[in-house]
């Protein structure tokens, strides 16, 4: 029953004119007229209704806010600095693209597509142009979500075009594919312990600090028994050993989240280190050796050209890291424990006064959420080398956090997120093989400046959890 | 005097009291002394008033009661058996429910989610919303408490998350009840509604406990009241007893509850707001074509239930939110495009609503709040004259009669009523063309409304504009030369000052005034 | 007097307690260290295992492990002359980046990016002090100097301008600003402006004398340390006489009382990170342009900066983001950070152990409850007293991670 309220009465009525968005959906006769001395001046609203008819939800008219005004512009003005650079990169193109969709070694061998690089690159550039003239425009309200997506794209197969263009190499698209997947996996894995810890009001600025610790367990487990099983335990245990130092101090001994967060983050980087030059590097065949985690093909399913490898050939990490995508978003919408988590993330006052225990709620889902840390942490041994070495997640945790807010701490938002950076982070090593003008150096870059462009950009107005990082206190 | 002091109703004679008895609760925070020795009985089957004003302590006693806090001594018993309560759950599993003055209700979460959260229906650990859903339904018929188990409580009007709220209670089947405040909300037609609901629930055979500091309400609904006073019982009295009386004991001395105040000498309008819409940042218009005018010397105050864009008014007339469309102008200057600094170099003073969060800084000291937004006035060359700081400080400790331990403690020290003292000293302190007040006495005691209203009238009469905001009719009545009424973003009328509650109540509730009277009218024949 | 007024309720107020806490903070965080060596040594975890038939083996081959340890670390701090003139040297760039991450937090920001701000700042100041030959001192090194500190304060001020006009939140583009800075640092190396002449690995040339800070001869004190102590004392006066001080302060305990007190938080804000910025920048010129050992500066390279922007925020938690107790925070850190350089080679202990140390010092001065609850006898103090628990300034006033 959302009936907005007042209703417009009877016949259509003139609508004010409001800068910005769509008509909105109704509004009222403007005549309100001035208070004369000491009379009684009335606004012609809607007919007389019985107060027990107002148990009906409140939906005030819309318009555009201020806030989203300066947000619309402002991506309106970074689209068109993006057409400016894809327009400069047109006098740049020379020759044709050529876009590999199958590796050498693949059974079904897809056709390399050809593109003449001039041309499409002008294309994206106009596209990009267009995306940036409807985001400035006012009352383009329904085109622009089409316009991001065109405008996303178009940077894609610009920026690809130009790059490709003329080179002896081919561009692989399914190395691009598989590798967002591998290189997104401890993101997703690490924005879901963020979704844990923050939608219970715990703010998580320590995932960086859980996965290394936790990738270092998973190099000296791996190695001393020469199991991923337990690497991927040790990991695990670690993450979660990690996240009750977390709980510790924040919910029982209240500590400001964020800088707690920081400080632990130290922690963890100056207890691997220490461990690793006192304890590993003497021994490393013995202590850093750990076996690797192997890709599971799944029957049939992999074989399918192009997307086979790219979601059937993964490591089992892969498959736990998009499965339980799923099952965050399950225990927080369809549990009890979900619920209760998401009550004393919003307002655990309410949840006290209900007789729910907030301290031990929140202990469960930041405990939970370093499972998800541990795990995405092992990738970075088990997944890549099988080996430890400082300083080994070089930021990703902190990527993961960028990846959990632009989420707007959604499990499925934020994974989506998460494939995103990971794409980024591959199509910077995939570029770098292809000897593009542009230095490598920069290129590694390529997933810090994207997260702070779409921190800065393209987040706008998002709302958390209304609780997250105030410790409660009774 | 009508007031009977009676003999608590479980005496030492009777073996098995019914019903629920307090005995020397008594709790500190610090050297203050919050509830001293209570003693208090609460029976099945009546409405038990707790009076007392602001600060009395009488949240304190009931969240004792409510497992929320612990009691430093004393005891508390059901039917003769003496209880224990740690936390709410073992509150409410003894049958304690209670009505919070804040909702405890989750934004975020439906009407169902909240009835059912801590009590949810599951199997192996999954919602069972369908049954949730079904349960809240049957318990809104059963009741009479009309809600939509599927609406989001941040979309729903104050008046219907309080039903929601007493759903709550009534889910666990609450045998004692606790109303906290439940009338601050309201409009009195919606404060009638709730008279009823309270009747019926205690026709049941449900304790009541409704706690104000209203003597009307109580006047109107008490089988028993308590009167509380600094933490201690001070009497105990009948519904035979009469306001004066009441608000005697309740402050202590006896007041006077009207203000004195000459008709206003109302000049050329100081403020003109024309055709005002303010959208909030999600894009909600909360201030919908408002026009509207304050003239010099003059109060208007702005009523309407919290929350339907009287606080956002304020807030745009201070330029802290901008202006969608219309033109707010201060004697002919233009202020629309103003932002904050500017807005109040003009010459316009304001009292924040929420005095905490955005009329001081609590770590700051009284002196440095008392300059808060003045404090370029007090500095040379960039450097601030920490002299001229505790200087003026002084002084208006003097002038506003502030009750502090020293000028230079943090304002975190000071009651809220003193708070609210420096606040105003503050903004009384320079020229003002305009004050806009947003509820000047929330939360502050008898004698402080005395003074902060005494002050308020003051600065009319020395020919400033006045803008009160206010959800307290009282309040309303006391300081009003003409009142704007607001429902969901519209002015719905302004009427002078005199107007009668019942009309004004309709009118908060968007009905317009002409058909207001008419429907006030046929509600009086009514009864 | 206007001497002590204004804060004066906050600065004086060091009750007892704090201070023992702070003391007990210290000692747990040394007795966690101990255990540590002693369970990561190969020599010594397997005495362990026979602790019940000889306990002396174990327990004093840990007892020698740990005390070597430890008295290495004391001795190469303060052991003499020349161990105490390089810890002030080194306290310096804790010193500069610890001011500006107090000040940050003193409005309300979290600023992880002092890292990049120092990396950036000794870049610059190295550039400016290797490039340009031929200038009298006092010229060629305040050139520097100020070169440095208006890179820091740039870097800082991208952050800050991105945090007032997109509201995106610092603790997230200072540490991508941070990796940014190393990433651009290890791109200039390999450029002809950068790379010294001759050379294939990424090294700069050396800087010249005249950009150099003097020192004291035959000792590391350098004249850094003097800009650090004013930097300090600068940064009170700001806090406590100014205007902006007295802004920056009101918006960093209630954003949104300064906005309707009619201050511009956006404005204040970005402001407030330049010159955090500003003061990490200095410790990166402190880091070009002063001699840690030897008499010239070392050039630059990836690594020069090494981690002073992250202790630095373990100087500006120890040091309540106060500048006095932000320089002496600054002098035990880097104490720490000398004496272990010199346990790590008198006592084979790698120096990561410094970083755990200070890591568990915050953690524990940031839950007093936690202390007290470890040694009961202050447990038994408390009694009557209100706990303080929010003893490290909370820095989320400017709302969550989403604002």
């Amino acid at each position: 029953m959302n009936t907005t309220y007042p209703r417009p009465d009877g016949t259509p009525e003139k609508v004010p004119p409001v800068p910005g968005d769509a008509a909105p959906a109704d509004a009222e006769p403007s005549d309100a007229r001035r208070a004369d001395e000491s009379s009684v001046t009335t606004a012609t609203l809607a007919p007389y209704r019985h107060p027990a008819q107002l148990d009906e939800e409140v939906h005030l008219r819309t318009t555009e806010s201020a806030e989203a005004r300066r947000q619309r512009l402002s991506t309106g003005a970074l689209i068109g600095i993006v057409a400016a650079v894809m327009l400069w990169l047109v006098t740049q193109t020379s020759g044709t693209a050529r876009f590999a969709l199958s590796n050498a070694l693949d059974e079904v061998q897809l056709p390399t597509i050809s593109v003449p690089g001039l041309p499409v690159v002008l294309v994206s550039a106009l596209l990009l142009a267009a995306a940036c003239v409807v985001y400035v425009l006012p009352g383009m309200g329904r085109w622009r979500r089409w316009a991001g997506l065109v405008a996303g794209l178009a940077l894609v197969a610009g920026f690809l075009s130009w790059a490709a263009a003329g080179r002896s190499l081919p561009f692989l698209v399914s190395n691009q594919l598989q590798g967002t997947l591998l290189l997104a996996t401890p993101l997703i894995l690490g924005a879901l312990c963020g979704v844990m810890c923050e939608r219970s009001g715990v703010v998580n600025v320590a995932i960086e600090g859980q996965m290394l610790t936790a990738a270092f367990a998973a190099a000296v487990v791996g190695s001393v028994t020469g199991s991923v099983t337990a690497g991927l335990f040790a990991a695990m245990f670690a993450g979660v050993l990690m996240g009750a130092v977390l709980a510790l101090f924040a919910i029982t001994y209240l500590m400001d989240q964020v800088v707690l967060g920081v400080v632990i983050n130290l922690l963890a980087l100056g207890l691997t280190s220490f461990l690793f030059d006192s304890l590993v590097k003497p021994q490393s065949g013995e202590l850093n050796d750990a076996p690797l985690l192997e890709p599971i093909q799944i029957p049939l399913l992999h074989k399918i050209p192009l997307l086979g490898d790219v979601l059937f050939s993964q490591t089992i990490l892969a498959y736990l890291a998009l499965i339980s995508v799923v099952v965050v978003w399950f225990i927080l919408e369809r549990t009890v424990w979900g619920l209760r988590i998401r009550s004393v993330g919003e307002h655990p006052k309410a949840a006290d006064t209900v007789g729910i225990n907030v301290v031990a709620i929140r202990w469960s889902a930041v405990l939970a959420g370093g499972l998800f840390a541990g795990l995405g942490g092992s990738f970075f041994t088990l997944g890549v080398t099988g080996a430890f070495n400082d300083d080994i997640t070089v930021g990703k945790g902190f990527i993961a956090l960028a990846a959990l807010i632009m989420g707007r701490w959604r499990p499925g938002l934020a994974a989506l997120m998460a494939l995103f950076f990971g794409f980024v982070d591959q199509l910077g090593s995939q570029v770098q093989t292809m000897g593009t003008p542009i230095s490598s150096d920069w290129l590694k870059l390529l997933p810090y400046l994207a997260t702070i462009v779409a921190v800065a950009g393209l987040i706008g107005r998002v709302r958390g959890p209304a609780a997250d990082g105030v410790p409660y206190v009774k | 005097m009508s007031t009977t002091t009676t003999a608590p109703i479980g005496s030492a004679a009777d073996p098995a009291p019914q019903g629920l008895s307090l005995r020397g609760i008594t709790k500190r925070f610090g050297t203050l002394t919050a509830n001293d020795h209570i003693d208090l009985d609460i029976v099945p089957g009546r409405i038990h008033c707790l009076l007392g004003e602001n600060g009395a302590g009488k949240s304190t006693l009931m969240n004792i009661l409510y497992g929320l806090l612990d009691a430093d001594e004393g005891t508390i018993s059901i039917d003769g058996v003496e209880q224990h309560f740690r936390n709410p759950r073992q509150s409410m599993a003894a049958g304690i429910g209670m009505v919070h003055q804040h909702f405890m209700l989750v934004d975020v979460f439906t009407v169902a989610e909240n009835i059912i959260l801590g009590r949810e229906q599951a199997t192996g650990g999954l919602l069972n919303m369908r049954q949730a859903r079904q349960k809240v339904l049957e318990l809104s018929n059963r009741y009479r408490l009309r809600v939509q188990p599927d609406s989001r409580i941040e979309h729903l009007p104050v008046g219907v998350q309080q039903r929601v709220e007493i759903l709550k209670a009534l889910a666990n089947d609450a045998k004692y009840l606790i109303f906290d405040e439940p009338t601050a909300v309201l409009t009195p037609q919606e404060i009638d509604e709730l008279m009823t609901v309270m009747r019926s629930l205690r026709d049941e055979g449900r304790a009541i406990v409704f706690i104000t500091h209203k003597l009307r309400e109580v006047l109107a609904i008490a089988d028993d009241i308590t009167v509380i006073r600094r933490g201690k019982v001070v009497g105990q009295a009948d519904a035979s007893a009469s306001e004066g009386d009441l608000a005697e004991m309740m402050v202590g001395r006896s007041v006077n509850l009207q203000v004195d105040k000459s008709p206003a000498e109302a000049g050329e309008p100081t403020l003109v707001v024309e055709n005002l819409t303010v959208a909030d940042a999600s894009g909600q218009v909360v201030v919908d074509d408002v026009s509207l005018d304050v003239r010099a010397g003059e109060i208007l105050c702005v009523a309407g239930v919290q929350g339907n864009g009287q606080t956002e008014l304020a807030e745009v007339l201070l330029g802290l939110r901008p202006v969608l469309k219309g033109r707010v102008e201060l004697q002919g200057r233009d202020l629309t495009k103003l932002g904050t600094r500017e807005t109040i170099a003009a010459g316009v003073g304001f009292v924040p609503e929420d005095r905490q969060h955005d009329g001081y800084v609590s770590t700051f000291t009284v002196a440095e709040n008392l300059v808060l937004n003045q404090v370029g006035g007090f500095t040379r060359r960039g450097n601030l004259r920490w002299d001229q700081i505790k200087a003026n400080a002084r002084a208006k400790v003097d002038e506003f009669d502030i009750r502090t331990q020293g000028i230079d403690l943090p304002l975190s020290s000071l009651s809220g009523g003193n708070a609210q003292k420096v606040v105003l000293a503050r903004e009384l302190s320079r020229p003002l063309k305009l004050l806009v007040a947003s509820q000047p006495t929330r939360g502050v005691d008898v004698g402080a409304i005395e003074f902060l209203h005494k002050r308020i009238i003051e600065e009319r009469d020395r020919g400033t504009a006045v803008l009160i905001v206010s959800t307290e009719l009282d309040e309303i009545e006391a300081l009003a030369d003409r009142i704007a009424v607001m429902n969901r973003g519209h002015v719905v009328g302004i009427v002078p000052a005199g107007t009668p509650r019942d009309v004004l109540g309709l009118m908060m509730a968007g009905i317009p005034y002409d058909e207001a009277v008419v429907a006030a009218e046929e509600g009086a024949g009514d009864e | 007097m206007s001497e002590s007024i204004g804060s004066a309720g906050r600065r004086i107020r060091l009750p007892w307690s704090d201070v023992v806490v702070t003391l007990f903070a210290f000692i747990l965080a040394f007795l966690l260290g101990a255990v540590l060596m002693v369970v990561s040594d190969p020599e010594i975890a397997p005495k362990w295992s026979y602790f019940f038939s000889r306990p002396s083996d174990a327990l004093g081959a840990s007892w020698d492990k740990v005390s070597q340890a430890y008295s290495a670390l004391v001795g190469g701090a303060l052991g003499g002359i020349g161990p105490i003139t390089s810890t002030l040297a080194r306290s310096a760039p804790l010193i500069c980046a610890g001011l500006g991450i107090g000040l940050a937090f003193r409005a309300g920001l979290f600023n992880i990016g002092a890292q990049g701000q120092a990396v950036v700042g000794a870049m610059i100041s190295a550039l400016v002090g290797f490039s340009i030959k031929g200038l009298p001192l006092a010229v060629h090194l305040p050139l520097a100097v100020l070169a440095g500190v208006a890179a820091g304060a740039a870097w800082g001020g991208i952050a800050g301008a991105l945090k007032a006009r997109a509201g995106a939140h610092e603790v997230i583009t200072t540490i991508m600003l941070n990796y940014i800075a190393l990433g651009m640092l290890g791109w200039a190396l390999t450029t002809t402006l950068f790379q010294r002449p001759g050379r294939a690995d990424p090294i700069s040339p050396i800087v010249e004398w005249s950009a150099t800070f003097p020192r004291i001869e035959g000792t590391q004190l350098h004249m850094g340390f003097v800009l650090a102590l004013l930097a300090a004392f600068g940064v009170w006066w700001l806090m406590e006489r100014t205007k902006l001080g007295f802004q920056i302060r009101a918006v960093g305990s209630n954003p949104s009382a300064s906005a309707t007190a009619g201050m511009s938080v956006s404005t204040i804000t970005a402001t407030t990170m330049a010159i955090s910025g500003g003061l990490a920048g200095l410790a990166g010129v402190q880091v070009a342009l002063g001699a840690i050992s030897g008499a010239t500066p070392t050039p630059l390279t990836a690594g020069l900066v090494g981690s002073i922007g992250f202790d630095a925020i373990t100087v500006a938690l120890l040091g309540r983001s106060r500048p006095l107790g932000t320089v002496l925070a600054g002098l035990l850190f880097g104490a720490m950070n000398t004496g272990g350089l010199k346990m790590q080679s008198a006592a084979q202990t790698p120096p990561d152990l410094i970083m755990v140390l200070q890591a568990l010092i915050v953690l524990f001065v940031g839950a007093p409850m936690l202390v007290r609850t470890l040694v009961p006898f202050l447990k038994a103090r408390r009694a009557g007293k209100a706990p303080t628990t929010q003893a490290v300034a909370p820095v989320a006033s400017q709302g969550g991670l989403a604002s």
